[in-house]
């Protein structure tokens, strides 16, 4: 199981101080938050993209390149990557070309973005969503797995003859997570591709995810990538965490009530019962992940969201301390003990390189045993 | 006899209130209407005012809390609305409207609708076919013909010669009624048991 930090890359103030951070401040700050990862022992660093104040990463692949260069371990994703406003084709180059610099320690989560505005800056008409999700990926897809593409869609200038360069690391395109919080159709989308399904259950109650991902679990062995056990479900999740609970929810609650998502609505207490929202002791923190497995399933990734509504980096830093000394250690060990062996860990480029390496050998072994047969038979017929 | 669900959305601030008043005698006649149709009448009624903080809350955090999810799956649920709000300003109230704000947005297609108000006086008894009636045309609910306003003055005539408020009672429900008792109940299409296959997402994929 893999478990990581997400990060919508928001400059907000600091309540408590009355603060703000300026740009470079919070994007060298989201760099130092993604080393911190690699440092206590997370998997994966997945960066936000906005085109809007008040967030800051705009050009994800160009921080995760940065990021690449200074981490050996760390995965490097997306949260999500606008499949909808973004050209595919530049989608197809940029992501590959991260896949090289990074040796392969890149993955991609695509989401839709759901601020009207963007969509026009774009091009784009945010009532199109879902199709422009569909094709938009559709294409990109076939980019990443066909040398030479020729395409002609509903959204996007024709393609002939045409070449995404660079190709894909080894031949292996990035692994793909699609993210939604309540479309079924993009559930629909990861099943029919096998692709892994993100469910972004931070803000909402867990019955709606259950739904969600019981239908994408239920189409992704409909469409035969295997049982619905089988396939690849990621979670969020969000948590403040000190020794003593009292201390996290007294340090945390200025930060929750005034919350660019839910700020000034529910109680700490309400939106904590509602949603995975966990604040207290690491052991709490443990307990409520552990729970997650309860309510939808074996899954294979973990992301919590730890930097936002302007908590410093200071105590950013800290949380993510004890998130890797105290909380990840016990989780992996946990859910490694209640993972059945037939449920898949979430594919890396490692995994997949290898899965082809396999796959051609095993089309050799029979290419050559049906050579091999053919021989017999014409030795066969000769006699 | 087959069953019919409505749902009542009362959106009275005191306990109690004129809009609770109506609400229960629309209810009743409704149900008195519906079985004179060979139609039993299951009504449900929801006091917007117990649950004024929950749907604040969804409008700043976008999901119901479970409390207000069970009422707005109720009322989704319904065959029928009977939707009664006080006129505050000289439309419905705030609540009333915030209330419409999260429902989903096809919640009430094609549903009966009967829709009234309450107020002070009868001067603004219009704004029933100015703010109301538009709303559940918005929402593409089909809304009766009658709709029944209360002025403080029309709780005291109900025994004259001139019987306006049960006579407008008695024909919107009868009308609401009718349009209940001619339709099968409702069954909502479930996008998460029933999604949309991908090949109708992507034609030629």
């Amino acid at each position: 199981m893999q478990f990581g930090i997400f990060t919508v890359g928001d400059v907000t103030t600091d309540p408590t101080t009355g603060r703000t951070p300026g740009e470079a401040e919070r994007i060298k700050a989201m760099v130092t938050i993604a080393l911190k990862a690699e440092e206590v022992g997370l998997d994966v660093f997945a960066t936000g993209e906005h085109h809007n104040p008040p967030f800051v990463p705009s050009s994800p692949t160009t921080m995760l390149g940065y990021i690449a260069a200074r981490t050996e371990r760390l995965i490097l994703s997306t949260a999500t990557t606008l499949i909808t406003t973004n050209d595919p084709v530049k989608i197809a180059e940029d992501y590959a070309m991260l896949q090289h610099l990074a040796d392969g320690r890149v993955d991609l989560m695509m989401g839709r973005g759901n601020t009207g505005p963007v969509y026009p800056w774009f091009g784009q008409d945010i009532r199109q969503g879902i199709p422009l999700a569909i094709e938009n990926y559709h294409l990109l897809h076939r980019l990443w797995r066909e040398d030479v593409v020729d395409w002609e869609g509903r959204f996007r200038t024709p393609l002939q003859g045409f070449t995404s360069t660079p190709r894909p690391l080894d031949g292996i395109p990035p692994f793909v997570w699609h993210g939604s919080i309540r479309s079924p159709e993009i559930a629909e989308q990861a099943a029919y591709y096998g692709d892994g399904f993100f469910a972004n259950n931070i803000f909402w109650p867990k019955e709606h995810f259950q739904r969600l991902i019981d239908l994408y679990r239920r189409r992704y062995e409909h469409y035969g990538h295997g049982s619905a056990d089988q396939a690849i479900v990621g979670l969020g999740g969000q948590v403040f965490m000190r020794r003593n609970s009292q201390d996290a929810v007294k340090e945390f609650r200025p930060y929750f009530d005034n919350a660019p998502v839910y700020g000034h609505g529910p109680s700490l207490e309400e939106f904590t019962r509602e949603t995975p929202l966990t604040v207290g002791s690491p052991q709490q923190v443990i307990d409520r992940t552990l729970e997650f497995r309860e309510h939808f399933g074996d899954y294979q990734r973990q992301l919590f969201l730890m930097d936002h509504a302007g908590l410093p980096l200071k105590t950013v830093l800290e949380q993510l301390d004890i998130l890797g000394e105290e909380v990840v250690p016990v989780l992996r060990k946990e859910f490694a003990a209640r993972r059945p062996a037939h449920v898949p860990e979430a594919p890396t480029h490692a995994s997949l390189l290898a899965a082809a390496a396999k796959a051609e050998a095993g089309q050799a072994r029979q290419a050559g045993q049906a050579r091999g047969a053919a021989q017999a038979e014409d030795a066969g017929s000769a006699r | 006899m087959s069953t019919r669900r409505i749902a009542v959305v009362s959106a009275g601030l005191s306990v109690p209130s004129a809009t609770r008043l109506l609400a229960d005698r629309l209810t009743a006649a409704t149900v008195d209407a519906l079985r004179e149709r060979d139609v039993q009448g299951r009504a449900e009624v929801v006091e917007l005012r117990d649950h004024a903080h929950d749907i604040t809350n969804n409008l700043l955090t976008g999901f119901p809390a479970a409390a207000l999810r069970r009422v707005t799956d109720a009322v989704a649920g319904a065959d029928a609305v009977i939707a009664v709000t006080p006129i505050f300003s000289a439309s419905y109230s705030g609540l009333f409207k915030s209330f419409f704000d999260v429902l989903d947005q096809d919640a009430l297609t094609g549903r009966p609708v009967l829709i009234a108000a309450t107020g002070g006086t009868a001067r603004h008894s219009l704004a029933l076919e100015h703010a109301l009636r538009p709303l559940f045309a918005h929402l593409r609910a089909v809304v009766v013909p009658t709709a029944v306003y209360a002025a403080s003055e029309d709780w005291g005539t109900g025994g004259d010669a001139d019987r306006g408020l049960a006579d407008r009672i008695a024909r919107a429900a009868g009308e609401l009624a009718d349009l209940l008792a001619d339709r099968t109940p409702t069954v909502r299409k479930d996008p998460y048991e029933d999604p949309t296959p991908f090949k109708d997402l992507l034609p030629g994929a």
